[in-house]
């Protein structure tokens, strides 16, 4: 067992984990917070994207050990202080980005993680960027331009429809 | 102007919130109290018989608490065909036990033969690795091949089906003469073979199931990722453990998703339960994705011929087809309807064809199940129809665009009776086609294939016109031609003494946005505002007896439940009204929340009356009971018969074979609207499953058996960067004649109309280059097939 | 997936430690080596964690051209070797998705050696000095086919050295499900004449392509490749596309890399 001590939503949390305890299985089983989903098992859905230190990473392939001291927000972390949604949270309500909501939690993650990276994506780099999350529901039609609403740039003409 | 709130208004889901806060509940997202974990032991070959599980060794291991394998099961019952096929000799289909746990034999990779009960996860997946180990199987000849399942009588999937044919059907038996005789005498005739590819569903949601056991009352609880719960208590009731049907409750919570692929029992879901039992505490199970791949059940999986005859001038007289559809190693529940009713119904497709016939042969092989996933039967049906015309175009010199004018049936013939069986009650084909072409802006085309050349891609367009039924329908009918359950739908309205509203409906939502839809529909029809109504769904213990959610049948049948039930509310809140006023009821009436007497300004609200309802003061107690809550079941009359007409842009690289959608337009028929966004929403879904069908998806089992595409790792799912923007448009509107709301159901279309359109844009774009030779290339239309193509 | 004993040294010394005892594995970014582990087909007793070793972090210019921290992820090669090797930078920027590259590095690419991996290519085309902890490797003897380096037991990468050249391009072709190269060519254009690396579509692991290098170092333009047939006897063939695909396909991307080289 390894002592880890580690910052989630803005809280600092410790816990005893075993060596092959994954953060996703640390952030579901041991804090409860089920938001963050599990798609796959080879590292190619994406619904378990959270940030860690800011960046998007698959939680389902770090170990929580490996994460002593790190910070990270998972989907809970997302709404402002007063509850309502955040910005690319309320995009994604706003043109129905999700349907199931399985995959949603990662690809709301990953959406803020470039947005942070880069505030003013064109569609090319979006659609690019969200290669490694699959949604099964949307096309990505609504997703992508989601995103692009977030970043408060004009949609293309065909997403506008 | 657009409504912003009720019927037709694009009103924000309000099921988003928990979705995009990571509160909603998942079944793997509930964690119970002494709740222990299964893990089932899978088949690792094709073909086998059990000859010794030696259990004792994984039973002592630590944290384990009970092993079970097929013996266990062995006296109970199996999952049953929802559906029975007589073959053309009117011999019934045959149908081999599906039990919870292989017992005997195992019959694809992924069979679950053991499971292993353990205190954590991680000790029963220790527990079941040392049961394989502990397993002897031998190994048999694996039949994957459908054809060379028929021919070889010595090697059989189920030691009782000596040629592994579970039906042969044909539809219509009676008219095949007269088809072969117009095939015979047609001008001309094409012939296309092709394969409809295997496809896994992969709801993001992997399955999961908890099953409960109160000791004290003997009652059972299964939570679980089902698409329609009512079925999987009935089927577990009724047929597989014969738990009585008022002891267990079945609740399908937030489910992610299911694309057909969770309206089937399971047999992990009859496990959870008698585990729970033995046991006294909860038992979860979760798939991991691997597991998805290998035992969720699988879509499409047809090879079929298909022959037109037709005029010189693209006139269509006769189409025949011969099919061999894969079930797989077991009949799933709607297995055998999926490559019958929904599929050789449908061979007539929008058009004016006077001769069809279809033959289906339904074969076992050692792979996973095959049931509907997304469209279910009229996918194929669309494919080979679409594909098929297009290739005529080619051989006659045809304009694909004047070719489907010159056949598509025109306004003034509906409704119309189809050589196949069905009814279409309304449509106007010439409309949604306008429609694409203005929309697909096909006058652009040539500048644009231009355009493309001077970037070395070579650009194409395809079109698809398509027709689908949906809301499967009426029961009586279907019952006849061998459905083994209704078709109905049930909805309770409830209204609370308090003037607001729980609506308890048999449909599940699993991303369709029922909760809110449905709410728009009520209040709209109540005239109270949207956030007064809740919809409760996926809880067996709450809502009354419904068929969950799949082929595009939630708005037309439970839709139409619950605004017969919203009608009978009105008809009751009138006789309350009535008594209150002191007018007679024939003159009260009920608009935008009041119900008023006729031409004076005596008026109640809905919330007065819904208050009397309960606090029955001033009431006509002697005529009347108290309370306002309403129940009503509808069975449809018929079929809906959405259609529409989709035109796909592709560009190629013929240096890599390489295909890119760059434009993609979509205009549908789906009668009335009552969410354009959601209804947009569910397009682009099935529009990108049918790109992903047509360029990428493919499931690939090689000679022995053994899934080659197990994992995303080799299973190509179409991902943001596969896609464009696609142009949607529902705006070329004909009502459905027999439903209430007018609708037809929009889930499945873009699944259906999408893949010939992708299919045919790529023909296109290479005999556009000059690359005359190619006349068929088999989805998925991957670069290294399409190089082939090239080259070959 | 087993249990093991979870170790993260916070210097090469410590980890070279670690990494002596019997049933050690070293993990990096672990966007590999997790799955591998979750599949059961790797079940180490100790696993060592790199990540944690600041000296192994990085990306600079220094003797021999741009080093490379083995335990630099990728997102940063991507945007730290921009300026000074921009095929390299591209290469790491095109590697699985954004939270693949912000979590795997090149050491564990390289180490793992994975036939459809990207890096391979770019440190065989730059003729690069894999670094370890015990001593230098050249490229071309570093690559031993598939998953196989001259890596000995206990023997971990802790920098890359990438000769920078006048002009390079990487150009990959995606296997469509899992995105890792169907096929992907590395051209590297030096002083001294041109290396083409070839990752994804041999059975032997990356290679080079000796034939287009001479050409090319003759005449650096894609037109010269024309009259050379890849030979496809040893090329992959799988789902995702025969050997003959491949062989086509190694032969259209290094024209493109040519072309695209800057």
């Amino acid at each position: 067992m390894t002592k880890v001590t580690m910052t989630v939503n803005g809280k600092s949390v410790s816990a005893e984990t075993e060596g092959r305890t994954l953060l996703v299985q640390y952030l579901r089983e041991g804090l409860g917070l089920t938001g963050t989903h599990v798609g796959c098992d080879t590292s190619q859905c994406g619904a378990c994207v959270v940030h860690v230190d800011g960046k998007a990473v698959k939680s389902c392939t770090v170990f929580a050990a490996d994460l002593q001291g790190a910070d990270v927000r998972t989907i809970e972390g997302m709404a402002n202080a007063d509850g309502s949604l955040g910005v690319v949270q309320q995009a994604f309500q706003d043109h129905h980005g999700l349907q199931c909501g399985f995959c949603t939690p990662g690809m709301v993650m990953a959406s803020a993680a470039l947005l942070a990276e880069n505030p003013k994506p064109t569609e090319a780099e979006v659609r690019h960027y969200l290669e490694g999350n699959i949604c099964r529901c949307t096309g990505y039609h609504n997703i992508v331009k989601a995103v692009l609403a977030a970043s408060g740039q004009d949609m293309p003409a065909v997403a506008a429809e | 102007m657009p409504k912003d709130t009720g019927i037709g208004a694009s009103s924000k889901r309000r099921e988003d919130i928990r979705f995009l806060t990571g509160k909603g509940l998942y079944t793997d997202d509930l964690s119970l109290h002494a709740q222990a974990h299964a893990v089932m032991v899978r088949s690792n070959v094709a073909h086998g018989r059990i000859v010794s599980i030696d259990t004792a060794t994984a039973a002592g291991m630590p944290g384990v608490l009970a092993v079970f394998t097929g013996e266990d099961f062995a006296a109970v019952g199996g999952n049953p065909a929802g559906w029975l096929i007589n073959s053309r000799d009117g011999t019934p289909m045959r149908e081999p036990k599906r039990p919870v746990l292989a017992h005997g034999k195992v019959r694809h990779v992924g069979d679950a033969y053991a499971a292993v009960i353990a205190e954590t996860y991680q000790q029963a997946k220790d527990a079941a690795e040392q049961l394989a180990a502990d397993t002897e199987i031998e190994e048999l000849p694996a039949i994957v091949d459908m054809k060379a399942a028929l021919a070889d009588a010595g090697n059989r999937v189920h030691d009782e089906i000596p040629d592994n044919l579970c039906f042969d059907w044909g539809w219509i038996e009676d008219n095949r003469a007269a088809v072969d005789a117009a095939m015979k005498a047609a001008p001309h005739v094409v012939t296309l073979e092709l394969t409809n590819n295997r496809l896994v569903p992969n709801a993001m949601e992997p399955r999961a199931s908890i099953g409960e056991y109160n000791t004290g009352t003997g009652d059972y609880k299964l939570t679980t990722t089902s698409q329609n719960p009512h079925l999987t208590r009935l089927l577990i009731a009724a047929f597989v453990m014969g738990i009585p049907e008022n002891k267990l409750t079945v609740v399908a919570p937030d489910v992610g998703g299911g694309f057909g692929s969770k309206i089937y029992h399971y047999g992990e879901e009859a496990l959870v339960l008698a585990a729970a039992k033995k046991l006294g505490r909860p038992v979860r199970w979760t798939a991991e994705r691997t597991e998805s791949f290998l035992s969720d059940a699988h879509g499409r999986d047809h090879v079929t011929r298909i022959e037109l005859g037709c005029t010189k001038d693209g006139e269509i007289l006769a189409i025949r087809t011969e099919t061999h559809a894969n079930v797989g190693a077991y009949l799933s529940n709607f297995s055998t309807a999926t490559p019958t009713f929904l599929h050789g119904t449908l061979m007539a497709g929008p058009y004016k064809v006077p001769h069809v016939y279809v033959n289906v042969k339904a074969v076992f092989t050692n792979t996973a199940p095959v049931d509907a996933y997304r469209g279910a039967g009229r996918p194929e049906a669309t494919y080979s129809l679409e594909r098929v015309i297009d290739k005529m175009c080619r051989e006659l010199g045809l304009d694909p665009f004047e070719v489907r004018r010159k056949n598509l049936l025109t306004p003034d013939q509906f409704p119309y009776t189809t050589p196949v069986g069905l009814v279409y009650d309304t449509g106007n084909y010439q409309a949604t086609l306008d429609k694409a072409v203005d929309l697909g802006d096909v006058a652009g085309f040539d500048a644009r294939v231009v355009e493309s050349k001077a970037r070395g891609k070579l650009r194409g367009m395809g079109l698809s016109t398509w027709i689908e039924a949906c809301g499967i329908a009426p029961s009586n009918l279907v019952g006849i031609l061998g459905s083994r359950v209704g078709l109905y739908d049930a909805a309770t309205v409830r209204v609370n003494a308090t003037g607001n509203i729980s609506v308890m409906v048999g449909a599940h939502s699993h991303g369709q946005g029922h909760e809110t839809v449905f709410a728009q529909i009520v209040a709209d029809r109540l005239g109270i505002p949207e956030s007064s109504v809740e919809i409760v769904h996926g809880d067996t213990s709450k809502i009354p007896f419904g068929m969950g959610s799949y082929g595009s049948r939630s708005l037309a049948v439970c839709g139409s439940a619950m605004n017969k039930a919203v009608d009978k509310i009105v008809a009751k809140g009138k006789k309350i009204a009535a008594h209150m006023l002191e007018a007679s009821e024939d003159d009260i009436t009920f608009d935008d929340g009041k119900f008023s007497v006729a031409g004076t300004d005596k008026a109640k609200t809905f919330g007065e009356i819904a208050f009397s309802a309960y606090v029955p003061h001033n009431y006509p107690l002697e005529t009347l009971e108290p309370g306002l809550e309403e129940t009503a079941f509808y069975d449809p009359g018929n079929f809906t018969y959405p259609a529409g007409a989709y035109i796909c842009e592709v560009e190629v690289d013929p240096d890599t074979g390489k295909v890119d959608v760059v434009r993609f337009t979509a205009a549908d028929d789906f009668g009335n609207v009552m969410n354009p966004m959601i209804v947009e929403g569910q397009v682009h879904g099935g529009v990108g499953q049918g790109i992903g069908q047509a360029l990428c998806e493919n499931t690939s089992y090689d000679e022995n058996g053994q899934l080659l595409t197990g994992s995303f790792m080799d299973y190509a799912m179409p991902r943001a960067d596969d896609v464009p923007f696609y142009t949607v448009d529902h705006s070329c509107s004909t009502p459905c004649t027999h439903n209430p709301l007018g609708v037809k159901g929009c889930g499945e279309a873009g699944a259906i109309g999408t893949p010939p359109a992708v299919v045919n844009a790529v023909l296109d774009a290479l005999h556009r280059g000059g690359i005359s030779h190619v006349s068929h290339i088999d989805m998925p239309v991957s670069p290294g097939r399409v190089w082939q193509a090239i080259n070959g | 997936m087993h249990n093991f004993e979870f170790v993260k040294p916070s210097s090469i010394a410590e980890a070279a430690k670690a990494l002596s005892s019997d049933g050690a594995q070293a993990l990096s970014g672990g966007q590999t080596l997790l799955p591998t582990m979750k599949q059961r087909l790797a079940a180490p007793e100790v696993l060592v964690s790199l990540t944690g070793i600041s000296e192994m972090q990085g990306v600079c210019m220094g003797d021999g051209g741009l080093h490379v921290g083995a335990a630099t992820p990728h997102a940063v090669v991507a945007r730290d070797a921009a300026a000074h090797y921009p095929a390299l930078a591209s290469l790491a920027g095109g590697i699985g998705d954004p939270a693949v590259r912000n979590r795997g590095t090149i050491g564990g690419s390289v180490a793992n050696n994975d036939p459809a991996a990207c890096y391979p290519s770019a440190v065989l085309a730059s003729g690069a000095t894999v670094v370890t902890n015990t001593r230098k490797i050249a490229a071309d003897d570093y690559f031993q086919g598939l998953f196989t380096t001259a890596l000995e037991e206990g023997e971990f990468i802790t920098s890359v050295i990438f000769p920078v050249p006048q002009k390079a391009a990487y150009v990959k072709f995606n296997q469509p499900a899992s995105r890792f190269a169907l096929t992907g060519v590395f051209v590297a254009k030096y002083a001294d004449g041109v290396r083409v690396a070839v990752t994804g579509a041999s059975n032997e692991g990356v290679f080079r392509w000796t034939e287009a290098e001479t050409a090319l170092a003759a005449d650096f333009s894609p037109s010269v490749l024309s009259g050379l047939t890849v030979d496809a006897g040893n090329l992959i063939s799988d789902l995702h596309g025969t050997a003959a695909y491949r062989a086509n396909l190694v032969k259209v991307l290094t024209g493109r890399a040519v072309t695209s080289a800057r």
